[in-house]
Formats: C-alpha cells, structure tokens, sequence
C-alpha cells in the first residue's frame, strides 16, 4: 500500500509492504510529521521556531521536542567547527537542515510501534528503507542525478538503512556554511547513507556545508558512507559506497 | 596510500557515472522512447553530470518527461541491436569514453574506447575497475527502482521527478 501526502511542505510517500490495510497506522505516522512542522517550520507564523525568531518565545519555555532537536543540533554544529549552523543567513533560528530527517525517523517509529517493519519511507528526498519490498530482495533507491530529476547517479540497494541528500538544484543554494554565514559552495550534491536518517540527514547538509573536504570528514568520524558530486562534475566518495550499489537482481 | 586507494575509487565511480549518466539513466525514463543510434564524438564535453543530459542521444521527451520509472515495452524497436558511442568524459584523471551495445533495452557489451592510460597506476585502476563496472552496470539494469533520495523537493520539482511517478504507480 502507498500512501502520499503533502507535509512539511513537501511530498511524503509511505510504501508499506506488510500485509493489511495500514491506514490508522499511517495517520498517526503524518500526524508525528504535523506535528513536528508545527514545532519548526520557520515557513509558518505560528510555530515554536518562528515564535522564538520573533523572541514571543524563550529557549526556557520551548518544549521538550524542540530541546531535544537544538541539542543534537548543536553537538553537529560542534563536532563540524561551525559548519553546520542552527541559524540562517539572517541569523534567524533555522533548524531545516535536522528537522526532516528527524520527524521522518519519528513517523518511522510510529511505523514501527504498529508492528510494520517492510516500508520504505520517502520525505522530500530523504528515505528510510525498512525491511524488505519483498522477501529477499532490497528496496533499490536511486540517487536523484544533479542535473535532471530523471536521471541517476547510482542505485543503492539498503535494507534498514537510510540516504538523505542536499543539494543546491532544487532550491538553489540555500544552505549557509556557518563558518563564514555565506552560501556553502564547493558540491552540488552530498548523499548520505546511515542507519539512523536523522544523522544521514544533518551528515548531508554539513558536508555540503564544509565542501569536499567534509565527504572524507563524514566517512571517517560517522559509521555511514558518502557519494558526492563536485561543481565540476565530479563523483567523491567517502566511506563504503560500493558496498551499497544494487547488485544483481 | 591513502591517496591512491582514493584515486581508484573516484575513478571507479568517475567511469560508473560515465556509463550511469549515458545509458543506464535511459531506463528510469519514459518507456517510450526508443533509443537512438548515434555516434557522438564530442571530446572533452566538460562535467559528468552535463553530459547525462549531452550525452542522450535522442531529443528530450516534452512534456512527458515524469513518465513510468520502469522500462515498459517499448513498440518499435524492441529487440533491434544498436551500438550507442558516449560523450568523452573528462574525468579528474583523464578522458573516459564507452560503447555500449543494447539489444532492445538490454545492454549485451559495453567497449571502453578510452581510459586514462597517462601512467602505469592508471592503468592499472582502469584494468580493475571497467571489468567490475561492466558487471555492476549490467547488474544494476535489472534493479528496479522503488524509491528516489534527492535534495529537498519544491513541488514543481517533485512533479518532475522520478519519485512521483512511482508514487503515481500506488
């Protein structure tokens, strides 16, 4: 069964291969994204984020999912010297670069808690591949191509694992290197596999962030690997990448 | 060391996106279309990534572009063998160019026309890796496509994608 919604923004895809009608499984699971959007979206007037950029809101009074993203938020922004920022351009809270794989990782775990463990989760780019599409077989996920939105660079083939990209072709280069508060430049796109889409996701943006040093600073600090792809054309890897290359089917 | 165990692998995936971008890409896009015989010989067209779009060899399917992910059988030409010569590449460690032989859509050889070759450890990284890539690029093929990770979608964007259109197949 798949199950399409518009959340965050963004276009959220559940492909849930577990035997049975998932349906109350799968509201829980868009309710966890709801809410999470109404936690950080900084596109709307009324959630906690834009509350504390308007500064109606203290850190003090912020909940405790909020806490919990800035806190691991920070231990990124850290680890990376700066690169990875919880602040935009504007030096306005911006949480946009943990958020969805965050809320993704939440909406998994719903998944989870009603006894489904064959699904493949898709939030805006971002998937988390649990199980099996079909018994034996991975769930084979393509890496969207810099340059057409049809094409790949490579096919990946994960089982309980996850791949989140960043990339300036969609949205232009909207992610700042917190070092220097300017756009971050260098690569074009950075995919990250990991276990945990959450990491995967804030391992994407900091080494698009850091350029391509970061591919071999990911590989070698975080157990995931990295394909990245250089204004210049380039492919960079870091950690294993061929040993998540779809393989014979 | 470091450096030379880097080399091979970014020239491995250097040569995969070469053969990726050219040939593989066709069959995550419209089923339709048939594909072209042709024999580009445009050296040194700049990136990989601008030649996945050079390097196709048939114009652009309009407005149908977000078509069926998966190959559908394709009307005409469904089994005609044609050779499809690639862009050259320019990789970081030199040009890398290929001939892949399709019958139908099925990919029956793959001819490296060049590697880099400008010293022996070139060499010997090309020897390695275009076997393996042969195998893993034909490998690849048969996977079907179940989900697409990308940067962040804007909706025209999603529209556009491969992604939608396996969200579309339900």
């Amino acid at each position: 069964m798949r199950y399409v919604e518009t959340v965050m923004g963004l276009p959220i895809s559940f492909d849930i291969r577990d035997e049975g009608d998932h349906r109350p499984a799968v509201d829980e699971a868009f309710g966890e994204l709801r809410r999470a959007d109404s936690i950080f979206s900084t596109y709307r007037p009324d959630t906690e984020i834009s509350r504390l950029n308007r500064a109606e809101l203290t850190l003090d009074a912020a909940g405790d999912q909020f806490i919990e993203v800035l806190s691991l938020a920070e231990k990124f922004s850290t680890v990376s010297g700066g690169a990875f920022t919880l602040h935009d351009a504007d030096e306005r809270w911006d949480l946009n670069g943990i958020v969805k794989g965050w809320a993704a990782d939440q909406a998994a775990g719903v998944l989870r808690s009603h006894g489904l463990h064959n699904f493949c989760l898709n939030a805006g780019g971002d998937v988390i591949a649990a199980g099996h599409p079909e018994p034996g077989r991975p769930w084979n996920v393509g890496v969207r191509s810099p340059e057409s939105p049809e094409s790949m660079i490579a096919v990946v083939a994960l089982t309980d694992m996850s791949v989140a990209t960043s990339g300036s072709y969609e949205r232009g280069r909207h992610i700042v290197d917190g070092r220097t508060r300017r756009p971050a430049h260098g690569l074009t796109s950075v995919s990250v596999i990991s276990a945990d889409l959450t990491v995967a996701d804030v391992l994407a943006t900091t080494v698009y962030a850091m350029g391509e040093v970061g591919v071999g600073w990911a590989a070698e600090r975080y157990d995931c690997a990295v394909l990245a792809v250089t204004d210049a054309g380039d492919l960079l890897d870091g950690g294993d990448v061929r040993r998540w290359l779809a393989p014979a089917a | 060391m470091k450096q030379r165990k880097w080399r091979g692998t970014t020239l491995f995936l250097s040569i995969l996106a070469v053969l990726g971008a050219t040939f593989g890409l066709k069959f995550y896009s419209t089923g339709s279309q048939p594909i072209a015989t042709t024999s580009q010989s445009a050296a040194g067209t700049g990136s990989t990534s601008t030649d996945s779009s050079g390097a196709a060899p048939s114009p652009s399917p309009s407005g149908t572009s977000a078509a069926a992910p998966a190959p559908s059988p394709s009307a005409a030409a469904s089994t005609a063998v044609q050779t499809v010569t690639g862009n050259a590449v320019q990789t970081r460690f030199g040009n890398v160019q290929v001939k892949v032989t399709f019958s139908g859509k099925t990919i029956t050889k793959i001819d490296v026309l060049q590697v880099p070759q400008e010293s022996g450890r070139d060499q010997e990284i090309a020897s390695y890796s275009v076997p393996i890539l042969q195998q893993e690029v034909l490998q690849s093929q048969s996977a079907r496509v179940d989900s697409v990770s990308g940067a962040t979608y804007t909706s025209d964007g999603y529209l556009q994608s491969v992604q939608s259109a396996i969200d579309k197949l339900g």
